[in-house]
């Protein structure tokens, strides 16, 4: 079970974990704390952060999420957009 | 002698004599993926983007399931991550990077070019995409159009389908795909005729 749809607006979490330990994370840093929107779900992947380390690692839905640039660096053109492949576990409804 | 100071290749081999006795791959594994590598290159992207633009049920299939549908060309990428194929229209143009570290869809289309790994190029990607683009690679985004950037992140690989050129109709799928660049297939640039 996915528990966002395409057209969902998500936030990425606001964490992180590199500061505290060891970390292999995928979610950029530039995108924490940002909204934006679901594209689309693109299946279920092994989550990365235990493959690392070589730990049981659970297969986790996966999304596309598209975000507005200038919402985060204001001189980038309004309208332009990064869309980014955003784990579930990094997601909350926003 | 540490491990840091040994020949490459005598690691490599070590490394891979180790994989086989433990059983994490077999031979079969290994040569299919060597020959996946030495087949994968720009000209094989270049074949599919034609194809996707003479064939409009295989450009809607390639964007659905973009490894089901290269496959149908006998292109299998075996082993390596899901491809995604993202496509150019005249109100978005894709332009991809991996600002964690390399992603790249090496298994069609070969090693990235050293500039896609650099930290310049990862991080202007995304914090002055157009300005990158304009004058790193001359390449102007016709007025009204949208720039995204795909952020390669986990795991897919991403290609762009370009836009097909103007003045080319009535060219076959060989002519076509002459005209497509490696750089055309990640959007730094736009192919022209």
């Amino acid at each position: 079970m996915s528990r966002f749809d395409a057209g969902d607006r998500v936030r990425v979490r606001d964490a992180w974990p590199e500061a505290e330990g060891p970390a292999h994370i995928r979610t950029p840093h530039y995108l924490r704390g940002r909204e934006g929107i679901v594209l689309r779900p693109l299946g279920r992947f092994r989550n990365p952060e235990d493959l690392a380390f070589a730990r049981p690692a659970p297969h986790i839905p996966l999304y596309h999420v598209r975000f507005p640039q200038d919402a985060i660096w204001p001189e980038n053109q309004p309208g332009d957009e990064f869309l980014v492949e955003i784990f579930e576990h990094w997601l909350e409804a926003a | 002698m540490k491990l840091t100071e040994m020949p490459t290749d005598r690691l490599l081999e070590g490394f891979q004599a180790l994989l086989l006795r433990k059983g994490v791959v077999t031979g079969a594994a290994l040569e299919q993926s060597d020959a996946t590598m030495q087949a994968a290159s720009p000209a094989r992207g270049a074949a599919v983007v034609a194809r996707a633009w003479t064939d409009a049920e295989f450009r809607a299939r390639l964007l659905a399931d973009g490894t089901a549908a290269v496959e149908e060309m006998g292109i299998f990428l075996t082993g390596a991550p899901p491809l995604g194929v993202v496509e150019n229209d005249d109100a978005v143009h894709h332009l991809i990077v991996c600002t964690l570290c390399s992603c790249y869809p090496r298994a069609l289309l070969g090693y990235p070019p050293h500039w896609y790994k650099s930290a310049a190029f990862r991080a202007r990607a995304v914090r002055d995409p157009r300005g990158l683009l304009q004058q790193e690679w001359g390449t102007e985004l016709p007025a009204g159009t949208r720039l995204r950037v795909v952020d390669s992140t986990a795991d897919y690989r991403w290609m762009v389908l370009p836009r097909r050129p103007a003045a080319t109709e009535g060219w076959d799928a060989g002519r076509l795909a002459a005209l497509v660049r490696g750089t055309d297939l990640i959007g730094v640039t736009i192919p022209a005729a």
